[in-house]
């Protein structure tokens, strides 16, 4: 395959820490926007990062980032950022010199430097305790001065391992926006997090990792239509669920119908969501039970990844 | 493919590549990495001027014969200090501390990777690294040298000063000098080296000490593996050793000083190059260490 110079590639890749997998087998390529990768700890997600970003060696297998590789370390990182989890720091930096030196690194003259670092600073909303020591910041400004030194240098390639963690809601917001923004100018942003809801809301598409393997990839509807086979969860409000649940076990492809707890709402479980709204449609018109509320209760990525890997995604 | 083929090769690479870059990152590495040497070292600025410290105590506290005998056998004090202190230990402990923490100390704190994610060879990174690593032990040290030979012939007055400048005096302070800062990039090539093979450079830094001090005799091929069988050839005053410390003072095989000089510059420049390859394989697995 010939990387192509505006996706992200990854070719067969493997990575074994002497007998322990890593990843194996991971081939797939990504468009720009926002890519999220979902998995419980261990799935292989920092894994994956870290070799894009040539942190690490594959054992196996080749990846190429916009056509580049980190063996070409002055054209690849001009063109990647990354926001790694580890939160160490060198000692006795301050928030500004943590930005500014990487950038004089880069090739930046002080000017230009110093302007990138204070740009950085505004958009990670960190100018105000930039010149304080990085020991004394907490959790949530510490993210975000990782994060304002991997946005610094205006990559094409943002790769954010767990970016949201430690953040308030306001600046979890923030950051996200700055995301949606960033994927807006064509350039690709990957995402790591546990946070399933806010992936879901901004990603533009998922990579499902289980036990070092991915599941699946692709947007989430087509990720829900490659486990199609799996029972499609749908929850019913109305009038009389028991009655509901009789009739939904009439049929066929409805593998489980459940009365929940506040007695008005049914979880049906089925193989065939089109013949069962049939069935609701005709409940309905014959006047057996009012329906307040439909809806698909399983088409985020939770629901999907509990499905592909039998495991509860908001644990991941 | 024909020599010339190799020489326009490696012309063609040479004009490709960024070495104004390269130079700027280099003077950033350096500036960045020895404030933090100098920071953080304070039992290597012990190691250097624990002798400095000896010598200021004895002015101060012993009854001094000031006649010129005396400076003969100053000179041969001095000599022992150098050669059997500075050369054999403090040099060596103190660039076993100032570079195997260059790579290894970044792992333990977890910060080896912001080096790693940014544009900068990685080979860029280890010329950077070193150099910061021997200006911080060069100043130290050739700081302290210079510090114990003013110590010692000052206070000769007149007599001292007539030794230092219009006898062998300034001669040797020049020797000295040289080979401290031989004895700092020989050593710091290996140490650098041995930090990116050993996750504990410790065990093997002992070994090296080891064959330092037995590669007398070893054949003269093995010897030229040593650092000290260059710096030995490049001392001006021979220590008048006898018993099993005679064998710090053995030359097997004499060779001219520029020889040794330049026997100690490609052995540097050679475990520098070793080290450049072992860097692409250095991985940031945190977790291992």
């Amino acid at each position: 395959m010939t990387p192509d110079s505006r996706q992200i590639v990854f070719e067969n890749v493997s990575k074994f820490y002497g007998e322990v997998l890593g990843v194996n087998k991971v081939n797939f390529s990504l468009e720009p926007g926002i890519t999220s990768l979902v998995g419980p700890n261990g799935s292989g997600k920092t894994t994956l990062m870290n070799l894009m970003t040539g942190l690490i060696r594959p054992s196996r297998g080749a990846i190429y980032v916009l056509g580049l590789t980190p063996q070409q370390p002055i054209e690849f990182f001009r063109q990647v950022g990354f926001c790694t989890q580890f939160d160490s720091f060198p000692p006795g930096t301050n928030g500004y010199d943590f930005i500014y030196w990487p950038l004089r690194l880069h090739g930046f003259g002080a000017d230009q430097a110093a302007k990138l670092t204070n740009e950085a600073l505004e958009r990670a909303g960190m100018g105000q305790v930039a010149r304080r020591k990085v020991a004394g910041y907490s959790k949530g400004m510490r993210q975000r001065i990782r994060l304002a030194q991997a946005i610094a240098h205006h990559p094409s390639v943002l790769v954010l391992d767990e970016p949201l963690n430690g953040l308030d809601p306001m600046a979890r917001s923030e950051s996200i926006a700055l995301f949606q923004a960033i994927a807006k100018q064509g350039m690709h942003v990957i995402i790591s997090s546990h946070i399933l809801e806010e992936v879901d809301r901004i990603s533009d598409r998922v990579v499902l990792m289980s036990s070092g393997y991915v599941v699946a990839e692709g947007q989430i509807r087509e990720v829900r239509r490659e486990v199609r086979d799996h029972p499609m969860q749908i929850l019913v409000r109305c009038s009389n669920a028991s009655r509901l649940a009789a009739a939904a076990f009439e049929l066929d492809h409805v593998v489980e119908a459940k009365i929940l707890s506040d007695g008005q709402s049914v979880l049906v479980r089925t193989r065939d969501a089109e013949q069962f709204y049939l069935l609701l449609n005709k409940i309905v018109s014959g006047g057996f039970v009012e329906v307040d509320a439909v809806a698909p209760a399983d088409d985020d990525v939770n629901s999907i990844y509990q499905y592909l890997i039998g495991s509860d995604g908001g644990q991941a | 493919m024909s020599f010339q083929d190799l020489v326009a090769r490696a012309q063609n690479w040479s004009k490709e590549q960024p070495w104004r870059l390269y130079g700027s990152q280099i003077s950033i590495l350096v500036r960045n990495e020895v404030s933090r040497n100098l920071r953080r070292r304070v039992w290597i600025y012990l190691l250097a001027f624990i002798p400095v410290l000896l010598i200021l105590i004895h002015l101060m506290v012993g009854r001094h014969n000031l006649d010129v005998d005396q400076i003969e056998a100053d000179t041969d004090v001095l000599a022992g200090i150098v050669q059997l202190y500075y050369f054999r230990l403090g040099t060596f402990f103190a660039c076993m501390g100032i570079f195997t923490w260059l790579f290894r100390g970044e792992m333990v704190e977890r910060t080896l990777h912001y080096q790693f994610l940014v544009p900068v060879r990685r080979e860029v990174l280890v010329v950077g690294k070193f150099f910061a690593g021997a200006v911080v032990a060069i100043a130290l040290f050739e700081t302290a040298v210079l510090a114990c030979f003013c110590l010692t012939y000052a206070r000769f007055g007149a007599a001292g000063k007539s030794y230092v400048f219009d006898g062998p005096g300034l001669a040797q302070l020049g020797s000295y000098l040289l080979v401290t800062a031989l004895a700092c990039l020989g050593y710091g090539a290996v140490f650098l080296a041995l930090s990116l093979l050993f996750k504990n450079p410790i065990v093997p830094g002992v070994v090296i000490m080891g064959w330092e001090v037995i590669a007398p005799i070893f054949p003269a091929w093995a010897q030229r593996l040593s650092v000290t069988f260059y710096l030995k050839h490049l001392c001006p005053v021979s220590l008048p050793l006898t018993g099993p410390l005679a064998i710090f003072t053995i030359v097997a095989e004499p060779v001219a000083p520029w020889i040794a000089v330049l026997g100690l510059l490609c052995l540097t420049i050679a475990i520098l190059v070793l080290s450049c390859f072992l860097i692409h394989r250095l991985e940031i697995t945190y977790t291992a260490e």
